[in-house]
């Protein structure tokens, strides 16, 4: 059945957005991440404009991460004065994306920057996260003792001044860093339609030593607020928002999602860490072969004059 | 169009009541009408392309011209201009980049025609030139004319290309129809990504190659109800809008909850 989606002006299949939410949903209730880094590019893959795909896939991260958030709140494990503050760098990285994003719509250089960013990232991180749950995995099989990191030790970012106390997260750490990854989130989340929990549940982590069970909670807390002001931003200023294909993917993901919940339960953690590595560096595959392969065409068509 | 076949029908009888005047020295002049069955077509939520059927009628025909088939007429159906730019990708360190590109001003955005015959067998290329009639003689003009003539020739080149491959600059050879000696039907397809706006429907007679005469009606193309409003709302209130679009996204992943729960 197709429909017309009245702001990217083309015509789709509805069961094919329904089918992408709900995939889409699938994995990000089972691994606990938004699933904006897959609905993105699957947009575009789909031929949807880039500029539409990137405001309507933050849009979409909004009905995801803010189902999540509530059941975290329910059960306790959610900052939310980490949140707040998380949120405050992550308003003044979203303005600026969205200025970067009008910019490089302007160059024609949108597509190419969106690419760039989309490879580099999603190859660190899932290739960071393949190497340490393939390690986690043999030394499970091998029968040794799960070597935990020295979580005491303190590095360079505790020693940064301007301290403040988080209570629920156990935490006294200087503001600064936590402000600089509200900003670096949200920046990203402004210009990839991303809502950022693949970056910000391993650098809470691994870099503020947030303890885990709070983690997600938080992260998600933050996404809802920043992926909300981003949408609200692009829907303003470029009216790169379409409610219609947001509405057919939320209906499709907010379903999937829960049951992902569910077959996610039935993994160990570190099998799911070594599949979402394995998903997210397949995505960075795809699209970094886009950007090295001869494309068919080499000319493009873009209205002048826009924003 | 009921209003076009009564004028159709009335020059019909016109023409057969007096022969003779087709074969006097100094005939009527011949000329084309065309009428649109509507004059707005509405982009629905189920749209996926149409065909626009465009009727029109000759005035005057020369009966015996009629007969041997040497009148053609060619019907073009012009999108609304629009500056579009055109970027060429080129390889930089093995990543392809976009990096040249020329603006052109006031390209049709759809450019859709119906011939009688094939285009080369209706007239010369020149007398197509000098009508600016068919996609390749559409002049695009560059924003921009101190480039080079061999670059804005490439990306001109390459822009008419591009509009084929996306069906909005499309040829239909056959698909205009002579219903009888006067009357004919033009077909034009509207590709599914058509652009909303004021669109121009314009028909071309030829006479044994020589063109004659020149007809134009206008026809509105919008979205429908539904999407129309979205389209409007997103513009013009467009923070509602995304306030809006903000709380359904909230909504959803609510009643989500409520309903697919799992824990």
């Amino acid at each position: 059945m197709g429909i017309y989606l009245p702001i990217a002006e083309i015509s789709v299949n509805v069961f094919v957005l329904l089918a992408m939410g709900a995939a889409v949903g699938f994995l990000s209730g089972m691994f606990g991440v938004g699933g904006g880094f897959l609905i993105t590019p699957l947009l575009i893959f789909y031929n949807i404009p880039p500029a539409i795909a990137v405001a309507t896939g933050a849009n979409q991260v909004i009905a995801s991460s803010f189902s999540g958030a509530l059941s975290h709140m329910k059960r306790g494990t959610l900052d939310f004065k980490l949140g707040g503050v998380l949120l405050a760098g992550g308003i003044v990285g979203s303005t600026g994306g969205i200025f970067v994003f009008a910019f490089l719509r302007r160059l024609g250089q949108l597509d190419l920057f969106i690419s760039l960013l989309y490879v580099v990232l999603l190859g660190t991180v899932g290739g960071l996260m393949l190497v340490e749950s393939v390690n986690a995995l043999r030394a499970t099989r091998s029968g040794a003792a799960p070597v935990l990191k020295k979580s005491g030790q303190h590095n360079w970012i505790h020693r940064l001044p301007l301290k403040m106390r988080f209570r629920a997260s156990k935490l006294f750490v200087s503001v600064i860093p936590v402000l600089g990854l509200g900003a670096g989130i949200g920046f990203l989340s402004s210009i990839m339609g991303v809502g950022g929990g693949f970056i910000m549940v391993p650098a809470l982590i691994y870099l503020l030593k947030v303890p885990t069970n709070v983690v997600i909670g938080t992260s998600l807390f933050q996404i809802i607020f920043t992926s909300a002001y981003t949408t609200l931003v692009h829907a303003t200023t470029n009216q790169t928002v379409d409610v219609m294909l947001a509405f057919l993917l939320m209906a499709g993901g907010v379903a999937g999602a829960q049951y992902g919940a569910k077959a996610g339960q039935k993994l160990r953690g570190e099998q799911l860490r070594a599949l979402l590595a394995l998903l997210v560096l397949a995505v960075a595959i795809r699209l970094a072969i886009d950007l090295f392969v001869t494309p068919p065409n080499l000319y493009s068509l873009t209205a002048a004059g826009l924003n | 169009m009921r209003g076009w076949s009564t004028f159709a029908t009335a020059a019909l009888l016109f023409a057969l009541a007096l022969p003779a005047a087709a074969q006097s020295p100094n005939p009527l002049p011949e000329g084309i009408q065309i009428g649109l069955s509507t004059d707005a077509v509405s982009i629905t939520a189920g749209f996926s392309g149409a065909d626009l059927t465009i009727f029109g009628s000759l005035e005057n025909p020369d009966p015996l011209v009629a007969r041997q088939g040497r009148y053609d007429v060619i019907v073009v159906l012009e999108g609304p201009p629009r500056p579009v730019v055109v970027r060429r990708k080129d390889r930089v360190l093995g990543v392809w980049v976009n990096l040249e590109s020329e603006t052109f001003e006031n390209v049709p955005v759809s450019y859709s025609v119906a011939t009688t015959r094939p285009l080369q067998d209706i007239t010369e290329p020149n007398s197509y030139k000098q009508l600016s009639l068919g996609a390749s003689n559409l002049y695009m003009q560059p924003a921009d004319a101190t480039d080079s003539p061999a670059t804005i020739e490439e990306f001109t080149v390459a822009l008419r290309e591009r509009k084929a491959a996306t069906g909005l600059y499309s040829e239909n050879v056959g698909g205009v129809q002579f219903l009888s000696q006067n009357l004919f039907r033009a077909t034009v397809r509207l590709a599914p990504n058509v652009p909303v706006g004021t669109h121009k429907a314009r028909a071309f007679l030829f006479k044994s190659g020589l063109f004659l005469k020149e007809s134009s009606a206008q026809l509105e193309i919008r979205k429908s109800g539904f999407e129309q409003s979205i389209f409007r709302v997103a513009h013009d209130y467009s923070f509602l809008y995304g306030v809006f679009a903000v709380s359904l996204a909230m909504i959803t992943g609510w009643l989500g909850r409520l309903i697919f729960r799992k824990d």
